[in-house]
């Protein structure tokens, strides 16, 4: 089985992004980033289908700026075959991100596409299933276990309701829930190996495809403050504050 | 413009979250239709077509509705999708499974989670964990939205009187299908629509600390969350979950036990009317959105406000 993961750069999710002065975009400059966590429990479960036997082989994707190819170093640390960097200067959105990695799986024919269910900088959680609706491939979404079967992918999903288990047929897209697996740190050795493993480069031109999204964001603001509450200094006075609001009693 | 709200239910019951979602629906268009898919849910689609300002039902069923998977959910979609502009589904587990690969197929850029309708082309939704609000316009001749329900009131589940109408569902696609739900059977309230919340984090310590949220959740007739944190470090159940990954969440009151407040956090609570945070540790950044905040140990606090809130309950009765 040949394993497709798509990964995506985003700012750090432990650093607060800043609205530019002109409020038409999100400053992101000099600001750290990271690989996707999602994407991260992705990668993950891939390398450990390979090895447990049941892959041969993990091919790794990211669509962006060129230093895209640093956060492909990573996941080739981690443990994937090789990679290949879409690159563009375009924020691409999820439609396109789906159309360019539908190209991309037209070449490389994978059995499997495994990735993160929602980007932690625009929350969109549209890209996997949009690339499964758009290859006519069944879809795993949420996925907190994945177990091959029979020639299908067993997929316990995290829904709001608890956990719903479904079958899919292979070809298929899962994308992943937190709890999948606990993804690795890559080891020295790995960093040092992970320089020689080829990176293939591309574009969506070379791909067929256009970027340019078809969203507008034409506003970017803070969202509104809560206003300052109050420290309380007792359980008895914090209970006279909910009685007098009105809400417990 | 016509709008088409797909319903959340279980065939027996629809769920609350359809009602805030044409709310929403009603913002953007003049004619809304509701969309019951299914098996056996004749019933919904009666509560349905009861719904203030709801046209028509259309009522798509079929055994392999059941339980259904988005693969043959789309299909069901795509027959009745062309007579509307806009698509609309909750922000749920369900909701953004299913409405993506509807718009792939629409070849529509879906707009996810929106809170706040502007124009019949233009949405705000919130990116960066909570941190940033944005305003977005679309250029497609069809939207397909996601939608926060907790931002938007629930339409009236009463009042209407919309006529039903039978549609055909496409057959099974067979690319996938359901096998089982595992689902935590549970007294309290539902999460997302709980009057009261009370969630713990981290600092509760473990999943048999857990028992004391739990208790003050019961005093309080509360559903109950988790942080994160809890949830990575086994305390709590994924479905459990508050924040940017997991549920959004705006109840009458929101207690956090023990957890420090990230921001990943904030992003599913900080619209609850009243916040009570209740923490060790004077600098979590969760008393900074706590309407009342009190630095204590948990394990003496929550005790003493379970007794306290059960003695007034007592008083109440007597």
């Amino acid at each position: 089985m040949k394993i497709l993961v798509p990964v995506k750069r985003v700012v750090d999710p432990n650093v607060k992004v800043r609205i530019r002065a002109d409020g038409r975009g999100v400053d992101t400059t000099n600001l750290k980033m990271a690989m996707n966590p999602f994407d991260e429990i992705a990668v993950e479960e891939a390398i450990r289908m390979k090895e447990r036997g049941l892959a041969r082989e993990v091919v790794a994707v990211s669509i962006g700026e060129p230093r895209i190819q640093e956060t492909l170093r990573t996941v080739l640390a981690m443990g994937a075959d090789r990679a290949i960097a879409v690159e563009t200067e375009v924020a691409v959105q999820p439609l396109e991100a789906a159309r360019i990695l539908r190209a991309v799986v037209a070449r490389e024919e994978p059995d499997l596409v495994i990735m993160g269910k929602q980007a932690v900088d625009d929350d969109s959680n549209q890209t996997g299933q949009m690339l499964a609706a758009l290859l006519g491939w069944p879809q795993a979404t949420f996925a907190s276990r994945i177990e091959i079967v029979d020639g299908e992918a067993e997929v316990a999903r995290e829904v709001d309701e608890g956990i719903e288990v479904i079958r899919v047929r292979l070809p298929a897209v899962i994308t992943t829930d937190l709890r999948l697996n606990e993804p690795r740190y890559a080891s020295l050795p790995n960093i040092m190996k992970a320089k020689r493993k080829p990176v293939e480069r591309t574009t969506p031109a070379d791909l067929g495809v256009d970027p340019t999204p078809r969203l507008e964001y034409v506003e970017f603001a803070e969202p509104p403050k809560r206003q300052a509450g109050i420290r309380v200094e007792s359980v008895e006075e914090l209970v006279a504050k909910l009685v007098e609001k009105g809400v417990i009693g | 413009m016509s709008a088409l709200v797909v319903a959340q239910h279980d065939n027996r019951r629809l769920d609350p979250v359809t009602l805030a979602t044409v709310t929403a629906a009603r913002r953007l268009a003049e004619e809304v239709d509701v969309l019951v898919a299914g098996s056996g849910a004749r019933a919904v689609a009666e509560e349905a077509a009861r719904i203030e300002g709801v046209r028509r039902v259309l009522l798509a069923e079929a055994p392999h509705l059941e339980n259904p998977v988005a693969e043959d959910l789309t299909e069901t979609v795509l027959t009745v999708a062309g007579d509307h502009e806009a698509l609309l589904a909750p922000a749920t587990t369900f909701g953004k499974n299913l409405m993506p690969r509807v718009a792939a197929r629409l070849d529509v850029a879906q707009i996810s989670d929106i809170v706040e309708v502007l124009a019949p082309d233009t949405f705000r939704r919130y990116i960066y964990a909570g941190n940033v609000l944005t305003t977005v316009r679309t250029r497609d001749g069809r939207r397909v939205l996601t939608v926060r329900t907790t931002a938007f009131d629930r339409a009236a589940a009463e009042g209407g009187a919309a006529e039903i109408v039978p549609v055909e569902a496409p057959p099974a696609t067979g690319l996938a299908r359901f096998v089982r739900r595992e689902v935590h059977a549970s007294e309290r309230p539902e999460l997302t629509s709980a009057r009261v919340v009370v969630s713990g984090g981290r600092g509760v310590g473990s999943r048999e600390n857990f028992a004391l949220i739990e208790k003050l959740a019961d005093a309080l007739g509360a559903a109950i969350g988790a942080s994160r944190a809890a949830v990575d470090a086994g305390f709590a159940p994924n479905d459990w979950q508050v924040g940017q990954t997991g549920k959004i969440v705006a109840p009458e009151l929101y207690v956090a036990v023990g957890i420090s407040g990230a921001i990943q956090h904030l992003a599913g609570m900080k619209d609850s009317k009243i916040i009570v945070a209740i923490n060790k540790d004077p600098e979590a950044p969760i008393f900074e959105v706590a309407d009342f905040g009190l630095v204590d140990d948990l394990f003496r606090a929550v005790p003493e406000l379970v007794e306290r809130i059960e003695k007034i309950k007592r008083e109440g009765a007597a």
